[in-house]
C-alpha cells in the first residue's frame, strides 16, 4: 500500500506478528457481509471495511482520495460514530482500490472523488454499516450473557448491561463473537439520533497531518523504483496536435538520455535523471499537426462569445427552464440586462502532475503509482491504452499534492504507461511547472448575458441567464455529453437559483467549440456563473433603490436556510456600519445542496488600480456539519483560492499557445494578499452536503459588489486586475 | 565529489556539481520531504536551510553548498517534535500538505533569529512560499503558537 496513515503502519505489523484473533466485517455499501470470524491476520484486510482485534483496536478502511479536503478521516469517523467506537482506538487504513466494495455511490460505485461528493455520498451507507456492526456485537453479547439484546447498550467501544452493571469491551467481544448465519437488519430508525453524536460534529485531528509536517507523507512524485528511468514529455501546445516533425539531434546528445519516443500527443524523453530529461525535452524541436485549437485566440474569442450572448436568436440548450420566461420578460414592468465575462484559469496544484508506471513484458498488465481523484478512471483509461481489462491494472494511490479537479483526468497516468511500455522498465514521468501550466486543462472562459423582468414592486419575476462557453463535459467525455443531452452540469452548475424562486427562470447554455483543454476547476461553473448572477442582483437592487441584503432577503423568503445565512453573515460583518474608504459586497450561492453566503470588505488603491480585500466573512449550511473545523478550513481555503482568480490569475491563449508559463506570470494568492477570514458553520439536520469547493464561487461576486458600492462602477470581468480596474475607473482617478 | 554536511552528517556526494540541490536531495539521496513546485524559486516548496539560512534548493547548484551544512525537513528535528511541527499539528495547518515542508523550513529560519516575530514580520518572511490550498492564516497562527509555546 502506497498510502499509509500515520497510525496504521505499526499496527499492521503488530497484528501480523500476533496473529491476533478478532472479528472482521466486510461492510459492503449494499449492506454488511460478515465473512468470517477472523483468526486471520492482516492478509484478510483487503476484503473488509473494518475489523476489531482482541486488543480493542478498530481498523476502519478509508477509500477517499485525500487531497486536503479531509475525507480520508471523515469517512471512518462516520462508521465509528454508529459503531460507537472509541476514536482513540480507531486506526484508519487506506482501503484496497476495489470499486465493488468501496466505490463512491455518487459515481455509480466507481472509485472517484470529486465534485465535493465524498462525505455526502458515503454518509448514509457508512452510518448503516457502522450501526450494523454494532448490532452484531450486541447480539453476540446478548447470546453470551443470556439477556435480551434490547437490554443492552453501548458506550464508546464497550457493550453495557445496565441492569446487572456489566460492561465488556469490544476487544473482549471480538474474542468470542461468531458470525451469525444471517446478518441483522438495520433500518434508519436504528441509527443514532443527531443529539447523541460524539464524533460527527466534533473536531477530530486529521489522520495524515503528522506525516505532512515531517515531510514523511508520500506523494506520487516521491516514488522511486529500482531500475526506473525518468521521463519528460513535450506536449503539443494545443489539444489534439500530434508530432509531425521531430528534430531530436540536440536532445539525444545530452548525457544520460536513452531514448526519444513519439507519443500520439507529444514527444517523450527517457533518461537517467529529471534534470537530463528536462534539458533534453527543452532541446527538442517539434512541429505539430493541425487541430481545431491551433489558431485559437482567447481574447478575440471572448469578444465573439459576448456578441453571441447578446444575440438571443443564437439558441442554446436549456439547462433549466421553469415558468414561461419568453412571455414573462416582455410582460414585466421593467426589464434589465447585464453582461459579464470570465477567463480561463489554471488549477496550479502545488505538486506538478506525475506518475510512475511499470508495464508487464506482455504489455497486457501494468502498475501505476499516482495521486488521483479517480483510481477507477486511471484503471479504465490505462486498460484501454494497453488493450486489456481494468482488473489487470494496479493503481497505487498516494496523497494528492493538490487537486482541485485537475487530478480527475487520467492523462499523465496514460502517458507514463505508454513510455514504460516502450522502455521495458519502470518510468517516472514528471511534468515541470511549465509543462503543467502550458498543457493545463483549464476552467473555460465564459460570457454571460442575463435579462431580468421586474414587477411593479421591483421584485424579480423572470430571469433568463445565457452562458456562452465550451463544454467541459464534452471535452472529458463526448459519450457523457451525448447522454445528458448537452446539459453540461459542470459549466452550468449554480444557475438554477432555487433559493430565489423567481417564478420564471431559464438557464441556457450556448456551446462554443474552441479546441482547448478543459477540466473541472474547484467550484466548477458556480464560480463563473455567480459573478454574473450575484453581480446582477446587486445591480438590480441598486436600480430599485434597495439595500442588497434586504433585497435578497425579500427574494429568499421561501428558503429559510438561505435567509438564515444572509442574516448570519450580515451580522458577522456588521453590514450596516459605514466604513471610511472601504465597502462591503454580499453574495449567496447554492452549489448542489450546500448554501453559503459571504461578504467581502475591500478598499482601493485607485492610482495603482489595486483592490485590497481586508476581511471576508462567510456562513455555510452544508447540513449536518460532520467535521466543523475542517469545514471552516475548507471554506477559508476556498476563499483564498477564489480570490486569486478574482484579483490576478488569468490564462490567455494566442495562436493556440498558452501565454503564461510559471508562477511569475500566473500569480496565485500569497500570504500578503490574504484577508482576515471568519467562517460560521451552521449545522442543520439536513443531509451533509459538499464543502470543498464552496468557498471559491463567492469571491468574484463579493469583491465585484463591494467595488461597485465603493466606486459606483461595476466591474464585469474577472480577473479584476489592476489594468482592468484602472480602465474601468477611466478618468476618475 | 562534493562534500556537504547533510542533516548533521558529513557526506561525499558523487554527483555532477551543477545539479540543483533539490534533485540531489530528492532523487539521488531519497530525501523526498523537500518538494518540487516551480523550479524557478517562485514558490518556496523546495526550501531547505544552508548554514541556517532558508534557501531555494531548486536553483541552488550542489557546488554552491560544498563544505556547508544543509538541513532538510527530515533533519529539522530528530523526532518530528520541533515547536513548529507541534504547532502545525495543533492548528491543523496542512490540507494537501505538499508545500508544508517548505513552509515549516522557512518559518524555522525566521524563529531561529527572531523568537517573537510580529505578524508583519511573519508575512514578510513567508510571502515567497505559496500554499495553493490557502492555509496562510493557519500558518500565521501556527508560527505565533510556536513562538508562544516554544
Amino acid at each position: 500500500m502506497a498510502r499509509n496513515s500515520s497510525k496504521t503502519r505499526s499496527l499492521s505489523r503488530r497484528r501480523f506478528l500476533a496473529g491476533a484473533t478478532g472479528l472482521s466485517f466486510g461492510l459492503g455499501l449494499a449492506g454488511l457481509e460478515l465473512v468470517t470470524n477472523a483468526t486471520a491476520d492482516d492478509r484478510v484486510w483487503p476484503n473488509w471495511w473494518l475489523n476489531i482485534s482482541a486488543d480493542g483496536t478498530i481498523t476502519i478502511m478509508s477509500p477517499a482520495a485525500e487531497m486536503g479536503q479531509g475525507s480520508f478521516t471523515a469517512l471512518p469517523a462516520i462508521i465509528a460514530e454508529e459503531l460507537d467506537a472509541d476514536w482513540a482506538h480507531v486506526k484508519i487504513a487506506s482501503s484496497p482500490l476495489d470499486a465493488k466494495k468501496y466505490g463512491n455511490p455518487w459515481y455509480n460505485g466507481s472509485l472517484s472523488f470529486s465534485s465535493s461528493a465524498t462525505v455526502r455520498a458515503y454518509y448514509k451507507p457508512l452510518r448503516m454499516a457502522g450501526a450494523q456492526a454494532r448490532r452484531v456485537l450486541l447480539d453476540a453479547v446478548a447470546s453470551k450473557w443470556g439477556v435480551p439484546v434490547a437490554d443492552l447498550s453501548t458506550e464508546p467501544s464497550a457493550v453495557v448491561h445496565p441492569a446487572s452493571i456489566r460492561r465488556i469491551s469490544y476487544g473482549e467481544v471480538a474474542k468470542f463473537a461468531r458470525p451469525p448465519a444471517e446478518l441483522p437488519k438495520v433500518e434508519e430508525k436504528d441509527l443514532k439520533p443527531l443529539s447523541q453524536f460524539r464524533l460527527i460534529g466534533a473536531d477530530l485531528a486529521r489522520d495524515e497531518v503528522p506525516l505532512k509536517v515531517r515531510g514523511a507523507a508520500k506523494y506520487a512524485i516521491d516514488v522511486r523504483l529500482p531500475g526506473m528511468l525518468y521521463a519528460a514529455l513535450l506536449q503539443s501546445p494545443y489539444d489534439g496536435g500530434a508530432p509531425e516533425t521531430v528534430d531530436d539531434g540536440k536532445a539525444r546528445k545530452i548525457p544520460g538520455i536513452s531514448a526519444v519516443v513519439r507519443l500520439p500527443n507529444g514527444v517523450g524523453v527517457l533518461g537517467v535523471s529529471f534534470e537530463a530529461t528536462q534539458a533534453a525535452k527543452n532541446a527538442l524541436t517539434v512541429t505539430w499537426t493541425n487541430a481545431p485549437g491551433a489558431s485559437f485566440d482567447s481574447e478575440k474569442s471572448l469578444v465573439a462569445f459576448a456578441a453571441v450572448a447578446r444575440d438571443k436568436s443564437k439558441r442554446g440548450i436549456d439547462y433549466f427552464n421553469a415558468g414561461d420566461v419568453e412571455k414573462a420578460i416582455p410582460a414585466a414592468k421593467t426589464v434589465m440586462r447585464a453582461e459579464y465575462r470570465t477567463r480561463y484559469v489554471y488549477h496550479a496544484q502545488m505538486e506538478p502532475l506525475n506518475a510512475t508506471a511499470s508495464v508487464a513484458p506482455d504489455g497486457k498488465s501494468a502498475e501505476v503509482w499516482i495521486g488521483t481523484q479517480s483510481p477507477s478512471g486511471v484503471m479504465s483509461a490505462v486498460a484501454q491504452v494497453l488493450e486489456t481489462t481494468p482488473d489487470r491494472i494496479t493503481v497505487h494511490q498516494h496523497w494528492l499534492g493538490g487537486a482541485y479537479g485537475r487530478r480527475s483526468p487520467a492523462d499523465v497516468g496514460i502517458d507514463a504507461v505508454r513510455l514504460a511500455k516502450v522502455a521495458g522498465k519502470p518510468v517516472k514521468l514528471l511534468w515541470s511547472r511549465e509543462d503543467d501550466l502550458k498543457a493545463g486543462k483549464f476552467r473555460p472562459m465564459t460570457a454571460h448575458y442575463i435579462e431580468a423582468g421586474l414587477d411593479a414592486d421591483g421584485m424579480i419575476v423572470a430571469w433568463h441567464h445565457r452562458v456562452i462557453g465550451e463544454s467541459v463535459v464534452a471535452y472529458m467525455s463526448p459519450a457523457s455529453f451525448e447522454r445528458i443531452g448537452g446539459k453540461d452540469h459542470i459549466l452550468m452548475k449554480g444557475s438554477v437559483l432555487e433559493h430565489y424562486g423567481f417564478p420564471h427562470r431559464r438557464a441556457e447554455f450556448v456551446r462554443q467549440i474552441c479546441g482547448t483543454r478543459l477540466s473541472p476547476w474547484r467550484g466548477v461553473g458556480v464560480g463563473h456563473n455567480l459573478l454574473a448572477i450575484e453581480g446582477f442582483i446587486d445591480e438590480i437592487a441598486h436600480s430599485q433603490g434597495r439595500d442588497p441584503l434586504a433585497y435578497r432577503l425579500q427574494h429568499t423568503r421561501n428558503s429559510p436556510r438561505a435567509t438564515h445565512l444572509l442574516k448570519t453573515v450580515a451580522e458577522m460583518a456588521d453590514w450596516d456600519r459605514p466604513r471610511e474608504g472601504r465597502a462591503l459586497g454580499l453574495a449567496i450561492e447554492k452549489k448542489d445542496e450546500t448554501l453559503v453566503a459571504g461578504i467581502a470588505e475591500i478598499s482601493l488603491d485607485a492610482r495603482r488600480g489595486k483592490i485590497k480585500v481586508h476581511n471576508f466573512w462567510a456562513a455555510i449550511d452544508c447540513g449536518v456539519a460532520v467535521q466543523p473545523r475542517n469545514i471552516a478550513a475548507q471554506i477559508e481555503g476556498g476563499i483564498v483560492y477564489g480570490l486569486g482568480h478574482v484579483l490576478r490569475e488569468e490564462i490567455t491563449i494566442k495562436a493556440g499557445h498558452v501565454q503564461q508559463s510559471n508562477f511569475m506570470d500566473y500569480q496565485v494568492m500569497r500570504m500578503e494578499d490574504v484577508p482576515e477570514i471568519k467562517v460560521a458553520v451552521i449545522s442543520t439536520d439536513n443531509m451533509p452536503t459538499g464543502v470543498g469547493e464552496d468557498g471559491v464561487p463567492l469571491t468574484a461576486a463579493c469583491v465585484g459588489n463591494a467595488f461597485a458600492r465603493l466606486t459606483g462602477i461595476r466591474l464585469r470581468e474577472v480577473p479584476m486586475s489592476s489594468t482592468r480596474v484602472k480602465a474601468a475607473l477611466g478618468g476618475k482617478v | 565529489m562534493v562534500a556537504v554536511t547533510l542533516n548533521g552528517e558529513r557526506q561525499e556526494v558523487a554527483i555532477d556539481p551543477d545539479t540543483p540541490l533539490l534533485w540531489v536531495l530528492r532523487e539521488h539521496l531519497g530525501l523526498t520531504g523537500t518538494k518540487f513546485g516551480c523550479g524557478i524559486a517562485a514558490c518556496g516548496a523546495c526550501t531547505v536551510h544552508v548554514d541556517g539560512n532558508p534557501v531555494r534548493s531548486c536553483i541552488t547548484p550542489l557546488s554552491l553548498v560544498e563544505g556547508l551544512s544543509v538541513t532538510t525537513i527530515e533533519g529539522l528535528s530528530s523526532d518530528g517534535q520541533h515547536a513548529l511541527q507541534k504547532a502545525w499539528i495543533a492548528e491543523q495547518v496542512p490540507q494537501c500538505g505538499y508545500c508544508q515542508s517548505g513552509q515549516i523550513m522557512q518559518a524555522a529560519a525566521l524563529l531561529a533569529r527572531n523568537k517573537n516575530p510580529s505578524r508583519d514580520q511573519i508575512v514578510e518572511q513567508m510571502n515567497g512560499n505559496i500554499c495553493r490550498c490557502g492555509t496562510y492564516l493557519k500558518i500565521i497562527a501556527a508560527i505565533q503558537r510556536a513562538a508562544r509555546e516554544g
